[in-house]
């Protein structure tokens, strides 16, 4: 293998029903800082059907180039096509980096690719950079639960690979009058070819709370003593419009269901505003939420380890400080005369 | 009906402790145990084999002591287990792992027919999520990741139906066997293991190959050789701006803390709906 083959920068953009992830929004915003970097272009790549006029919105997010594969077949996402799209892009111009989001289809989709080129494939990074001398990306991800982080090279082999989680890189304010050119592939595929068929897709709508998307969360752990208190966190969320979170303890306690515990075995959530309410701050807690821009804690133990990672924390009673706050929210709220919303 | 189920051991990074000094793991201080979403793909199995029948096989990769995940999944309910054991495994990163495990899969393969392997979505300890598709290209079978649920397996028609976990909701997908699915946790309840199951696990000696067991292989592409990614180094990383303590009495703090937001435009904005 030749490594001087291959240039330039590639972005996965992922669409669902034609709107585009945020994360591949994010990713172009980081691949851009790559592709400076090291002098080349920086291409998203879209497959799917009816999927062209997303096209322009890449280019305004910061992608130089847009390469495009547009087939009735691809209308859904499904691995053995959308990866046969992605081989034949590869194949053709010699990315040296691609970056999908670490999403369900990004993660599988990145899996199969790497496997067929033969190439490394780093997951879940949350940091990366790029040794501009050697052309080499450092893709950084949390080890060992996420006390440590090890930075991932892949040196001879290309594509260099990375899945990139959700939230933690920045998107590029749009600017609708950036210039890149659209370059349309043709490819073979027959619907009778593929073993897979997706039969119905169902967005839960009931599913209120995803936590791994919000942009605020309230996460209550077992300082909050029972089920009756835990319905403060519950009513603070409200107040304020947020998610709630539990820690490990909280959902086996059965205060909440499963797919709202934060931490190693739970959800791992990035948004802008993070109140730890009653939180210790166990490490497989941190883990989940440390990456959080702006972290509120307040716990009755001045000792508790989720002072070191909090931005700003109350040594205090749960019981007395969060009625405070709601009230304080809810009377900010009649002033402004609207709803509280996040940017 | 035979599915092959692959299961890691992996530390228990529940308990597992951090050396606050050199910021490392200290492996010693958390037991191995068999990879969570694994016990799930295993129970799943055990679920569609008691409506189809058929035979349950467990494959391992890793050092002998590995056969204790075999063991624990027999007492689950697996039929038999294989461990692939051997220096020249050592060093693999998800590329080479997939590679090996393929090669036992062909073995296993060439026995009894698979209609399905399982895997657990990833493992605790590296989190990757990418040695159950990897298997599936080298098998050249489709691979299902992130399934809350097998609904229904046609044996007749080689059709499976599953539900597969999206970022927001679901989808219902019908696949041909073979095929290879990687499971979530939702997917069921870990049940108790039966007694004769216990007694069974506990007698149980998996089989254990080497290499030289397997056939075609290519040997550069195992270990750490086979291996594209390295790890270039270890960083300790950069807390969030943290430790300010707010003072004063509730009202007071609470007040500050309502100062901070407000300061905070882009975090927080107050917008009017009116």
């Amino acid at each position: 293998m030749n490594l001087d083959d291959y240039r330039g920068v590639w972005v996965f953009i992922e669409q669902n029903d034609s709107k585009i992830e945020g994360v591949s929004l994010e990713l172009l915003g980081a691949g851009r800082n790559l592709a400076d970097k090291l002098q080349v272009p920086l291409a998203g790549f879209l497959l799917g059907h009816d999927v062209k006029p997303l096209a322009n919105q890449v280019i305004s997010f910061g992608a130089d180039d847009v390469y495009v594969i547009d087939h009735p077949v691809l209308k859904h996402y499904r691995t053995e096509s959308f990866m046969k799209g992605v081989m034949l892009l590869t194949q053709k111009y010699k990315p040296e980096i691609i970056l999908y989001g670490a999403t369900p289809n990004g993660k599988d989709l990145a899996s199969a690719v790497a496997t067929d080129l033969s190439t490394g494939l780093t997951a879940d990074t949350t940091m990366l950079d790029v040794d501009v001398e050697n052309r080499l990306l450092e893709a950084s991800r949390p080890a060992f639960g996420g006390n440590i982080m090890a930075t991932i090279l892949c040196k001879k082999h290309r594509p260099q690979m990375a899945t990139v989680r959700p939230k933690v890189m920045k998107a590029l304010d749009p600017d609708s009058s950036r210039l890149g050119k659209i370059i349309e592939e043709k490819i073979d595929l027959k619907e009778e070819e593929m073993r897979t068929k997706v039969l119905q897709i169902v967005n839960d709508v009931t599913k209120k709370v995803n936590l791994a998307d919000a942009h605020v969360i309230v996460c209550g752990g077992k300082g909050m003593g029972d089920f009756q208190n835990f319905q403060l966190i519950h009513e603070l969320a409200e107040t304020i419009g947020a998610s709630v979170g539990g820690t490990r303890d909280v959902v086996e306690a059965g205060w909440l269901p499963h797919e709202q515990q934060v931490g190693q075995t739970g959800e791992t959530v990035t948004p802008k505003i993070y109140f730890a309410i009653g939180i210790s701050g166990a490490i497989q807690h941190v883990v989940g939420m440390k990456n959080s821009e702006f972290i509120i804690a307040i716990n009755k133990d001045p000792n508790a380890p989720i002072f070191d990672v909090a931005t700003y924390g109350i040594v205090g009673d749960a019981m007395e400080i969060v009625p405070k706050l709601i009230e304080q929210f809810k009377q900010l709220r009649s002033e402004k005369g609207g709803e509280i919303s996040y940017a | 009906m035979h599915i092959v189920v692959c299961v890691k051991q992996v530390p228990d990074t529940k308990i597992i402790k951090i050396n606050p000094k050199t910021n490392t793991l200290d492996r010693r201080s958390a037991p191995a145990i068999l990879n969570p979403y694994d016990a799930h793909a295993v129970q799943e199995a055990v679920k569609i084999k008691e409506n189809t029948g058929g035979t349950i096989s467990v494959l391992s990769m890793g050092p002998p002591q590995a056969t204790a995940v075999i063991k624990k999944s027999i007492e689950i309910g697996a039929d038999r287990g294989f461990l692939i054991s051997d220096r020249a495994f050592a060093g693999a990163d998800t590329l080479a792992t997939s590679y090996a495990l393929s090669k036992a899969l062909e073995r296993i393969n060439k026995e009894i027919h698979v209609d399905m392997i399982i895997c657990g979505k990833h493992a605790i300890d590296g989190d990757t999520g990418q040695v159950g598709p990897g298997i599936a290209r080298r098998m050249d079978i489709p691979p299902v990741t992130n399934v809350i649920e097998v609904s229904e397996v046609n044996q007749k028609e080689k059709t499976v139906l599953i539900k597969r976990k999206l970022t927001s909701g679901y989808e219902l997908i019908q696949s041909e066997m073979p095929c290879l699915l990687t499971v979530e946790k939702e997917i069921n309840d870990i049940e108790y293991s039966p007694m004769p199951n216990m007694i069974k696990a506990a007698r149980y000696e998996p089989i254990i190959w080497a290499v030289s067991d397997l056939e075609n292989v290519d040997r550069t592409q195992l270990g750490l050789k086979g291996s594209p990614t390295i790890v270039g180094k270890m960083f300790t990383p950069p807390r969030p701006e943290g430790g300010k303590r707010l003072e004063g009495s509730a009202d007071e703090q609470v007040g500050q803390l309502m100062e901070v937001l407000m300061e905070k435009r882009d975090l927080l904005t107050m917008q009017s709906s009116k």
